[in-house]
């Protein structure tokens, strides 16, 4: 395959950054999308220029790394999966296609296509957890969790935090990677005591960070790489009512 | 140098229990006053810097990645042991004990494999307890399932994502030891150097991955949790930023490498398509729950897999290994599959590949029960390969997964050198020459949460040596060795990049160093890695320069530490003149093709010295010592 890859460089936060048009040799169909991007960096570096950045390590759709725009949609034209697993054959011969950083106030860009999502971990540092010290947990059976329960609680879990959400939204909305995580801990009984506080919590800290509010175009669970329901933000904004009804009283 | 092991006396049982009866204690009022640097925030890491947060201690915690729940942790799909016995099915602590004993061959160290089993039933409770949403069955209990080289059925899991549940456990306790004050986080900088003051670690020398600043980081004492070293072959199932920098760092500086060669290949990965591949891609062991392995009876058989009837179909593992069937252990697996394709029965492209097939789980239990099981695993194989393995069986090949080996440390989790432990994959001592499935994020969420926040307390109390400020002259030495190397990098301008050596160095670790192994072979690797190091420090090129984000220059120096270790890997491969578990020198093998174990001379840790740039390691020997397992040949048919 022959592609031209129109990608975003940019040197710094800071500095003002462009697009630039790279022809690539030697794609093929069963490369991954990130495989290719590869091979025109080892082009670029063997000519002592500096590859493109951009971030990825699993390469199996699971560590949420990896975060390209690919021709518009954030991780590329394939609904439910991540830009490391975007294959090559989701394009054709001779095509251009422009690769981008995910975009939002509250990503900040590093370097070509590298962006800062440390926003995420400081929501979850606000409440996104169970208080439970190390030793203090009990037998691990003494708690039935009903199935459905349990299997609701991991459809949320399986956010992989890449912002894809983010990206989408035209608000910048980091709504469903917040919801998912309160749902993830509010279904379950070991989260039930933290309920309240970590809503309110979480909500807060996602304003604090930038993120815009939440108009339910449902672009994020369209681009979902785990296709996380948007379900899940209105099970948060009832969990967020009854805290603050909760805290009003 | 004597190795001591530091094994508490007392029968087997009883170790840990009277051990941490005697262990020095630091009070909670003193705990504040230590800083303890963390590197590393995978399962090992994450649990370890939450617990020790909790105890009071100040806590730095490193990454590479932009953020600790990325760790490489995430990927493991499979599953975790543990020994509740909630099945009834006759498993016991003892049987975990002994499964892991046995699987690895008897080279692991027994009192350290023990323990694991011991604190294995906590791990389960912390993590539930934690909200990790493990897989239940209708009652609300939860749900196990088997995986290789055990007959009961110990193995918890969430999904094919039981890595990233259990990572977003740690980490998610992790975040709230930083929002307590306690653990400083530092997302995107890489460990390049120890810092060591009378002999003792007390810190780093980092790079701020994004500015490029070189700073130094003192503590009173420096764990490391860094993951194993399976990217030395360029192609494993590793995430790509896996790497053995800080372990070799350390290692230069005088902790000790123990069983290099012992590197697990793993039966069921996606076989290798190109040689534009970046890294191989795991399907997991629990397959082999339900999936029947073979390849047709006879060479050259093109027929489509479905076209193909029973009686024309070889179940090697079921027919040479009946009393385990699939659920073999993975060096087994690795080297049936090897076999059945050296004699020409391999399916797919260049006839490495055996079938995984599920036809008969899906009769037996329906399409709907199989995809619950499985169906992200099933996922990723369609999307990798574009083929329905509901409707065709899976192609899959052995690949390198796992370092059993790692740095060398006693009962404690502490390395030769006082002051530093290493938890986790980092570590050599737990699974011997081969390790069995789901005891990895066993082993490192039991080293994180429940050995180290002890065994740590004990050296601290001794308190031999103070921390140091950041300026000391061993600090400033470290760091301008560290700027040097990487100006070094930087100034060769040479005609090839860092990538292109290292898939060279892969190559050369497959093919000689990699499911079988020969002294010829070997000895033929060791001059050919020692070629390539010296090319490499002549002839690459990397761009940018280090004072900023550099991705080039951070592949560069994680090459350079691949290609010293690469050679040791050999060098330890050669010298251990036996076959055990992953080992396997085709000198030393049983008729049918099995290992072939020698413990008169080689029931022993091999732990290598640094000795000097270009100078002969120094091989040490940790005698293995066993009081309750018998040593013997391993069966499993
Ligand atoms: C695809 C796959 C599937 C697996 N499935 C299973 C399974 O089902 N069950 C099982 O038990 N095991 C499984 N394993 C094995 C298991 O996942 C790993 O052995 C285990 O997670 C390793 O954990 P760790 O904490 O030791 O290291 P890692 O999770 O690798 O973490 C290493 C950490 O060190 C950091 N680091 C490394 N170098 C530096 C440096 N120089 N400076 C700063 N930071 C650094 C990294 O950023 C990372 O945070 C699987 C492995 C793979 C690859
Ligand atoms: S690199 Fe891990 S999800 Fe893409």
């Amino acid at each position: 395959m022959k592609i031209t890859v129109r990608v975003w460089r940019q040197k710094k936060a800071q500095s003002a950054g462009r697009f630039v048009e790279y022809p690539v040799e030697g794609a093929n169909p069963d490369m991954s999308f990130l495989e290719m991007l590869d091979v025109l960096n080892e082009g670029l570096v063997k000519k002592g220029e500096e590859p493109v950045h951009f971030d990825s390590d699993c390469r199996e759709g699971i560590c949420g790394t990896c975060s390209c725009v690919i021709n518009g949609e954030a991780h590329g034209p394939e609904s439910r999966v991540t830009t490391c697993q975007t294959y090559m054959r989701s394009f054709k011969d001779g095509d251009t296609i422009t690769v981008e950083p995910f975009r939002a106030k509250a990503f900040p860009l590093i370097k070509d296509l590298v962006v800062d999502r440390t926003a995420f971990d400081r929501i979850i540092q606000a409440g996104g957890f169970i208080s439970v010290n190390t030793g203090a947990a009990p037998e691990a059976n003494s708690i039935p969790v009903p199935k459905h329960a349990s299997d609701l609680s991991m459809d949320a879990a399986a956010c992989i935090g890449c912002g894809a959400c983010v990206a989408s939204c035209k608000n910048a909305s980091a709504s469903l990677f917040v919801a998912a995580k309160i749902a993830h801990l509010n279904l379950l009984p070991h989260g039930k005591p933290e309920k309240d506080r970590r809503a309110l919590a979480m909500i807060q800290a996602m304003d604090a960070e930038g993120f815009g509010g939440c108009s339910v175009t449902g672009s994020c669970e369209a681009v979902c790489p785990k296709g996380i329901p948007i379900s899940f933000i209105s099970r948060m904004n009832r969990d967020y009512m009854v805290a603050a009804l909760k805290m009003r009283e | 140098m004597k190795l001591d092991a530091k094994i508490p006396s007392g029968p087997l049982a009883q170790k840990w229990t009277n051990y941490k009866n005697e262990i020095r204690l630091v009070s909670p009022a003193n705990k504040r006053k230590y800083d303890i640097i963390v590197v590393g925030t995978g399962l090992a890491g994450a649990s370890a810097a939450a617990s020790l947060g909790e105890l009071g201690y100040n806590v730095k915690a490193f990454c590479l990645q932009d953020s600790p729940r990325r760790a490489h942790s995430v990927a493991a799909q499979g599953g975790i042991n543990a020994a509740k016995n909630y099945r009834n099915d006759g498993d016991s602590v003892h049987r975990l004990f002994y499964d892991t004993i046995k699987g690895g061959d008897f080279r692991a160290r027994e009192a350290n494999v023990h323990r694991l089993a011991e604190v294995s039933l906590n791990v389960i409770d912390q993590a539930t307890a934690q909200g990790v949403p493990f897989a239940r069955e209708y009652s609300g209990y939860l749900a196990t399932r088997s995986f290789g080289g055990a007959q009961v059925s110990r193995t918890f899991y969430a999904r094919g994502q039981t890595g990233q549940q259990l990572l977003l456990g740690a980490y998610q306790a992790l975040m709230c030891q930083v929002s307590a004050g306690t653990v400083k986080i530092f997302p995107r900088h890489e460990m390049l150097e120890l810092v060591l003051v009378n002999n003792h670690a007390k810190g780093i020398v980092v790079r701020d991955l994004i500015s490029g600043k070189i700073s130094t980081v003192t503590a009173d004492a420096v764990v490391l949790a860094t993951g194993g070293y399976s990217n030395a072959f360029y192609l494993s199932t590793s995430g790509v930023a896996s790497n053995v920098t800080a372990s070799w760092r350390a290692h230069r500086k005088g902790a000790l490498f123990a069983n290099p060669c012992f590197t697990q290949i793993h039966p069921t990965c996606i076989p290798v398509s190109g040689d534009y591949q970046s890294k191989l891609t795991l399907m997991s062991e629990s397959l082999r729950n339900d999936g029947r392995v073979w390849v047709p009876k006879n060479a050259g058989d093109k027929r489509s897999p479905e076209q193909i009837p029973d009686s024309d179909r070889d179940y090697y593992l079921e027919r040479i290994y009946p009393a385990y069937g699939n659920l073999v252990p993975r060096d087994i697996a690795s080297r049936a599959a090897k076999r059945v394709c050296d004699e020409g029965r391999g399916v797919g492209p260049g006839g490495l590949g055996v079938f995984l097939d599920f036809r008969d789980a899906i009769k037996r239990l329906g399409e709907p029960v199989i995809r619950e099981r499985y169906a992200n695993l099933f996922d990723m194989y369609h999307e990798i390969t574009i083929e329905n393995a509901y409707k065709t069986p899976m192609r899959i090949y052995p690949a390198i997964h796992y370092a059993m080996g790692g740095l060398w440390v006693d009962y404690n989790l502490m390395s030769n050198l006082p002051g530093l432990f290493v938890i986790g994959e980092a570590n050599f001592s737990d699974h011997g020459a081969n390790r069995l499935g789901a005891s990895a994020l066993m082993q490192g969420l039991a080293d994180g949460y429940f050995v180290l926040p002890y065994t740590i307390g004990d050296y601290l109390a001794r308190n031999e040596v103070k921390r140091p400020a950041a300026d000391v002259p061993e600090a400033k030495l470290a760091e301008t060795e560290t700027a040097a190397r990487l100006n070094k990098l930087l100034s060769i301008r040479g005609k090839r990049t860092p990538v292109e050596f290292h898939k060279q160095l892969g190559r050369i670790l497959w093919d000689n160093c990699g499911m079988a192994r020969e002294e010829a072979g070997l000895k033929k690797a060791m001059q050919a890695i020692a070629a390539l190091r010296e090319e490499f420090w002549q002839n690459v090129i990397v761009p940018g320069s280090h004072a900023d984000l550099n991705m080039a220059l951070e592949r560069a120096g994680r090459v350079a530490d691949f290609l010293e270790l690469g050679e040791l890997l050999c060098l330890d491969a050669l010298e251990r003149r036996e076959s055990c578990g992953c080992h396997l020198r085709t000198e030393f093998q049983t008729p049918e093709g099995e290992c072939l174990r020698n413990d008169t001379d080689y029931a022993y840790v091999a732990a290598w010295e640094f000795t000097g740039a270009g100078k002969p390691p120094q091989l040490h020997k940790e005698p293995l010592v066993y009081e309750e397992a018998h040593m013997a040949q391993r069966s499993y048919k």
